[in-house]
């Protein structure tokens, strides 16, 4: 009876709205995740065009101060968790099974509920636009007393959080289920390649972290209706606690956004090359440690709230040795291109820009991490350079390098090489024309998340917006391309690129619905 | 502001002619910590763009000369084990030659002892508050900068935005601590040419040092979101020769025992609302907004039967004091409106401004309220009714 039910499901495949509703196939499922990311991709991408709209010119022209803290608190918090969090996801979706050749992920319909969940949050998080009082105006970090003053948008924030928590936490049990037990016989741990590696470990950091912000934002509802005073130092509590506990799912949520990007640099740097990679089981090692040490370093996000000299100067030391292991990865990215034979396609393009554009995220971290001049620097637009730097032209950048890596395995069509050479290009310059900048209006002492500025600011400021306008238009031709590329192009064949040696290469392109029935053999 | 195209400002980047107003650095300090912290910065920075061109420098040279297009063909090579070991420990040895004068400084910034003179700071939305301990010298430090500026109405100032009604003044060569601490929210005080940024928190009160080497006129700003006049309260201090600060505190002195003789006299309704407006707009107007109208689900309008809508955190303290009934604003008696604005609203952005104003501000500002925008009370409050209920606040 069962061999009779299975039969009928085999061939029961609902077609339209209803397929990607009800639909339990990893690939679906990791097509899904991509669309909504791009989607709210763009839209916290339009926020930040308003953003920078106010901020051509001294004064307040378009924007008034209460909007104004909505657009960058909304712009921060989509970007975050509805933009390059649901991405990497998606890429989980998609290539994990693939990689490791497994039929499918562990939990299919736990995958399709995880993937649902988050349009729900967005509605909520976007519909706070509408109310009275509007969206959060806190900022992303949504620090109390503040917080507490907000209307029922923030109400509506603290839910949307909790359910997008919820699909992370979901999704990663998934994830580290499936890598550890639906492997291709043969494919032991240290065989699995890098990108699966990086998920592994950051499912691991999400399933530790998302219920602590869950439990922090949870305090903040009961402090703004039910009375408590968990960060109201008149009841008794402590409005610095509330950082504490933020930054302690902050920072290992910093490496969330990160470490798969490295897997998929780690996947493409190779393939390019014609080349192994380099330090296999150092860059394993590495991926662990800076995971581990994102559980010691979160109060350098607080060095101003004024902790005791001994405080300061252990998240100093702890955050100062991130750079060794995030080192140990750029150096094996180099020795992997290093004598090899390399060609510069899209995907490559991005990722070489990916090194060097994070490397100055790294380097201006480092400066950060050192506490006298992070008591200069925080929350100034140096700040804003900075984590820009590591997750536009880190996450972000990595993100577009590895659509365009897998989009010809995926679709089954080339996407146009000259196209996504002129967005690379038009990305990489105009992401810096925005925000190398900023790197001096904070030093010279231009506070962050303000409307208006002094006018000594007023130069760079106007050189920042031009910058954000081109990159922001830029990505409407990455949509393009990929629009371009799903509906036809070249045929690509089993293998696109010949340095790629991962298993999804060996099965036809387009993949068909269901891959890997029968496990391959790993020898 | 004039309106520069584009065009004309990269071009003149390129000239070099804005060279001379653009600031690519840290300010220049006027403190010892500032200074150790602008050299480490130096320090961390050369050491950094050190590392960049060696390590680049490798890829660079692999990217030209390791290409497939000129027939370079790849090896195979995939781990070195002395040489990863090299490169873990280099980076290391770095870390440490930084970590050492760094934790010199740390330890120089923490250190408040010995102070010459205390300052207590406290941060409100959205102006900040100092105190002169032991001497009994306390005022407000607003905004400077007039509105029409902001709104591009009128021609910018050089000090735009980074400009006050009341700057706070210090000697030069002396140690002062300040203790830093909210009334509200959390904010930072900052200023940069002194390296002292130090967040302000309700309920708590925290500490921080500057020596000043030169006088001078230094400006910075809060560094903590603290809500939409965040970008609008600047720090301004003014460091002044010992003997000159001296003789500034005794006016302060003699100041504020005049400033108490105002309460007996009586004023009409023309002069209160006049400098009434004054108060409003420099106090007020940030959140219920220069027309009277509030900010919808957030800041209520003081007009009587504006329609607003809160959450009943707002609107119920509101309706119990008669201030809103029915998803309207009503306007209360004279005794509680007077009561809202000095001993405020537990729990919402509304503080008490009692201790922040003169009697002849809150008699003058509440009877402007009461007569502007449509509101026609005619009700004229005179300083010595306030100072009589200050008497009673006092009981």
């Amino acid at each position: 009876m069962t061999a009779i039910a299975l039969d009928s499901h085999e061939h029961d495949h609902p077609s339209g709205i209803r397929r990607w509703l009800t639909t339990t196939n990893h690939k679906d499922i990791g097509t899904l995740y991509l669309c909504f990311s791009f989607a709210m991709f763009l839209f916290a991408g339009a926020l930040a065009m308003l953003v920078r709209t106010e901020l051509f010119e001294p004064g307040l022209q378009f924007f008034q101060p209460n909007l104004f803290n909505q657009l960058t608190t909304m712009h921060g918090l989509i970007m975050i968790f509805g933009a390059i969090m649901p991405a990497f996801v998606g890429f989980a979706n998609w290539q994990i099974p693939l990689m490791i050749g497994a039929p499918d992920m562990a939990f299919p319909r736990l995958n399709n509920w995880s993937f649902w969940l988050l349009p729900m949050a967005a509605l909520l998080l976007l519909g706070s636009f509408l109310v009275p009082g509007g969206a959060v105006a806190g900022g992303w970090t949504m620090y109390p007393p503040l917080y507490i003053q907000g209307g029922i948008g923030y109400d509506m924030t603290i839910f949307a959080i909790h359910i997008m928590g919820l699909s992370s936490i979901i999704g990663s049990i998934n994830i580290i289920t499936t890598i550890l037990n639906l492997r291709a016989p043969g494919m032991i741990m240290m065989k699995i390649p890098m990108f699966v590696w990086t998920w592994l470990i950051t499912a691991y950091l999400l399933v530790a972290v998302m219920p602590v912000l869950a439990s922090a934002v949870t305090m903040l509802l009961t402090d703004r209706h039910f009375g408590t005073h968990f960060f109201n130092a008149a009841g008794g509590g402590d409005p610095v606690m509330f950082q504490h506990i933020f930054w302690f799912f902050g920072h290992p949520e910093v490496y969330i956004m990160i470490l798969p990007a490295f897997g998929i640099l780690s996947t493409i740097i190779p393939t390019f090359s014609r080349k192994p990679l380099f330090g296999y089981h150092s860059m394993v090692y590495a991926t662990a440690s800076i995971a581990i040490l994102s559980f010691v370093v979160w109060a350098h996000h607080m060095f101003t709230v004024g902790m005791p000299a001994a405080g300061q100067l252990f998240f100093m030391y702890t955050t100062m040795l991130i750079a060794v292991p995030t080192g140990v990865k750029v150096f094996n990215w180099i020795a992997t291109m290093w004598q090899g034979a390399i060609s510069f396609e899209t995907p490559m393009l991005f990722s070489v820009a990916v090194i060097c554009l994070f490397t100055i995220g790294g380097f201006s971290g480092l400066v950060l991490a050192v506490v006298p001049v992070d008591i200069q620097l925080q929350d100034t637009y140096y700040v804003v350079a900075h984590f820009h730097y590591v997750l536009f032209s880190g996450a972000a950048m990595s993100i577009m390098a590895g659509v365009y890596y897998w989009l010809p395995k995926w679709t089954g069509h080339m996407y146009n090489e000259t196209l996504g050479q002129w967005h690379f290009w038009l990305t990489a310059i105009a992401f810096n024309i925005t925000f190398f900048p900023m790197h001096f209006t904070g030093l010279a002492g231009m506070p962050r998340r303000v409307p208006d500025y002094a006018l000594q600011f007023a130069e760079f400021n106007m050189i920042s917006s031009i910058g954000a306008f081109v990159l922001g238009a830029s990505q409407l031709l990455f949509l393009y391309i990929v629009v371009k590329c799903i509906r036809g192009g070249m045929p690509a064949g089993e293998k696109p690129w010949d340095g790629a040696d991962t298993l999804e290469w060996t099965l036809p392109s387009p993949v068909p619905y269901h891959t890997f029935e029968t496990a391959p053999v790993i020898r | 502001m004039k309106k520069l195209p584009p065009q004309a400002v990269i071009l003149s980047l390129l000239t070099g002619q804005a060279q001379a107003a653009l600031n690519f650095n840290l300010q220049s300090p006027v403190t010892p910590i500032a200074h150790q912290i602008y050299n480490l910065h130096t320090l961390i920075l050369l050491v950094c763009l050190l590392i960049f061109f060696v390590v680049f420098g490798f890829m660079f040279y692999a990217l030209f000369k390791h290409r497939k297009s000129t027939g370079h063909q790849a090896s195979h090579f995939h781990q070195n084990f002395r040489l990863e070991v090299i490169w873990t420990l280099i980076p290391f040895l770095i870390l440490i030659g930084i970590a050492i004068p760094t934790t010199k400084t740390v330890l120089a910034m923490k250190n408040v002892e010995h102070s010459d003179m205390n300052i207590k700071v406290t941060g409100h939305q959205w102006m900040w508050e100092y105190e002169y301990l032991g001497e009994g010298v306390r005022y407000v430090s607003n905004l400077g900068t007039p509105r029409d500026q902001i709104d591009n109405k009128v021609v910018k100032g050089a000090h735009y935005l980074l400009e006050v009604d009341r700057p706070l003044v210090v000697p030069t060569g002396k140690k002062v601590r300040i203790l830093l601490t909210s009334a509200d929210v959390i904010h930072s005080w900052w200023l940069p040419q002194f390296g002292v940024k130090q967040d302000a928190i309700p309920g708590f009160i925290h500490e921080a040092w500057f020596q000043v080497e030169k006088p001078g006129t230094y400006r910075g700003q809060c560094a903590e979101l603290c809500g939409v006049g965040h970008g609008f309260m600047p720090i301004v201090v003014e460091a002044l020769p010992p003997e000159q600060y001296d003789d500034w505190l005794k006016t302060q002195k003699i100041s504020l025992a005049e400033t108490s003789s105002t309460s007996s006299k009586t004023y009409t309704l023309a002069e209160l609302t006049m400098h009434g407006e004054k108060v409003y707009l420099s106090r007020c107007a940030a959140c219920h907004q220069a027309n009277g109208q509030g900010i919808a689900g957030m800041f209520p309008p003081l007009i009587d039967g504006a329609p607003f809508s809160a959450g009943a955190g707002v609107t119920t303290p509101l309706a119990e004091r008669g201030f809103w009934k029915d998803g309207k604003v009503v306007l209360g008696s004279k005794e509680r409106h007077l009561d809202i604005l000095m001993n405020g609203i537990t729990g919402t952005a509304m503080q008490p401004m009692a201790a922040q104003l003169s009697d002849f501000d809150i008699a003058a500002v509440v009877s402007y309220e009461r007569n502007s925008w449509g509101n026609k009370t005619g009700d004229t409050i005179q300083p010595a009714e306030v100072a009589a209920l200050r008497k009673g606040v006092a009981k």
